[in-house]
């Protein structure tokens, strides 16, 4: 119970100066996708076979390996901020808070981290 | 945490029923939702039947039927009864409007009466909307210039400056679009919703006010403005037929114009 005003506790700590960057990379990084999607479907489309030599070779191409790099680097980030939204909008303990947040950089980092290392290691191998 | 289920005191059981009159013809069911926090009993549905030969064709013309001559205990704020004082916006038939301005007719079945979602219960149909004037007054809604005012006259603005405010500055306050917005829901300790973003939009545009960049900037953060995830429930309740969703959607653009 605290007999703090409505209006003080409206207005809380103040603002974040902050968010916009969010807002604008969220789109930039949608628009993005929206080609490097389409591009992974079409390639997926003509892929000639799915063995792994196939695959391995075709990856290699350096047209396919920065594509590849660029989709696995902008699909991560589009993905981190969409999961920071949800977790802001449902996950209200300050404590459990902070660390779903932490958790999903990390994860989100690790999992683009792997996919930018295997990219690179079959397109400077080929 | 998001409260997808309702509290175990707030679960709502079935009322009384109140039976028309002997010898009414044109018979209409209302479902109204009855809680009084005092008595620690939960939330209950009592059901009227009203005779619409001798009622009003609103919603709220039945309310006040029930209330003079059904049932006097029931509790619901109402003044203007033509939709510019905002006073009985509550929840028909799953939708957040005016009780004065929304016709019996356009229910189908049994009318259900709720209060708006997601507020405090201050007695049946009246919500505690403390919190909701508080975010009002949090975006500072009067006039802020640096600029002297004319002497002799008022101050001026062309017909094209009016236009931009014309509609923003026709809300009237009755709290439905920010209490059929999820993101309110879940965050409205620090998400200031529809209504009052709409209001800050007002003066973001208003010719006369030179305070824009101030502002934007109380404007700009994470939960204040970017809560808002362009549901649109905002603009699709609202019974002014204004468009909170464009205001917001406006403030993010001025916001990245002056960002890059």
């Amino acid at each position: 119970m605290s007999l703090r005003s409505p209006l003080g506790r409206v207005l809380g700590l103040g603002t974040a100066k902050d968010g916009t960057s969010h807002w604008w990379g969220q789109r930039i990084s949608a628009i993005g996708l929206l080609f490097l999607g389409l591009w992974f479907a079409w390639w997926l489309a003509t892929m000639p076979g799915f063995s792994h030599g196939d695959v391995v070779a075709v990856i290699g191409r350096p047209v396919n390996s920065v594509l590849l790099l660029l989709l696995s680097v902008t699909l991560g980030y589009h993905s981190y901020l969409g999961v920071q939204v949800v977790i802001e909008d449902y996950v209200h303990a300050p404590g459990l808070k902070v660390v779903t947040l932490l958790l999903s950089r990390f994860a989100h980092i690790l999992l683009a981290a792997a996919a930018v290392f295997a990219i690179l290691k079959i397109g400077l191998n080929a | 945490m998001a409260e997808f289920r309702l509290p175990k005191n707030s679960r709502i059981s079935r009322g009384k029923h109140f039976a028309a009159a002997d010898g009414s013809s044109n018979v209409r069911r209302f479902a109204v939702y009855r809680y009084d926090p005092s008595t620690g009993v939960n939330p209950r549905l009592d059901t009227y039947e009203v005779d619409l030969d001798n009622c009003g064709p609103m919603v709220l013309d039945a309310l006040i039927k029930i209330k003079n001559e059904i049932d006097p205990t029931l509790t619901f704020r109402r003044s203007c009864r033509e939709g510019i004082c905002g006073s009985c916006a509550m929840n028909i038939d799953g939708g957040n409007t005016l009780a004065c301005t929304r016709s019996i007719d356009s229910v189908k079945g049994d009318v259900k009466i709720y209060p708006l979602p997601h507020l405090p219960i201050v007695k049946d149909l009246v919500g505690d909307l403390t919190n909701f004037y508080a975010q009002y007054a949090s975006i500072k809604p009067w006039l802020q210039s640096r600029t002297p005012p004319p002497p002799d006259q008022e101050r001026l603005q062309s017909k094209e400056d009016q236009e931009l405010i014309n509609e923003p500055a026709a809300c009237i306050l009755c709290a439905c679009c920010s209490t059929s917005c999820p993101s309110y829901w879940w965050n409205s300790d620090r998400y200031l919703g529809p209504a009052a973003l709409l209001a800050a939009y007002r003066w973001l545009v208003d010719s006369r006010d030179d305070a824009t960049g101030e502002r934007l900037d109380e404007l700009e953060d994470p939960f204040r403005l970017y809560r808002c995830h362009t549901i649109m429930n905002c603009t699709q309740t609202c019974p002014k037929d204004l468009n909170p969703a464009q205001a917001i959607a406006e403030t993010k653009k001025m916001l990245a114009e002056r960002k890059y």
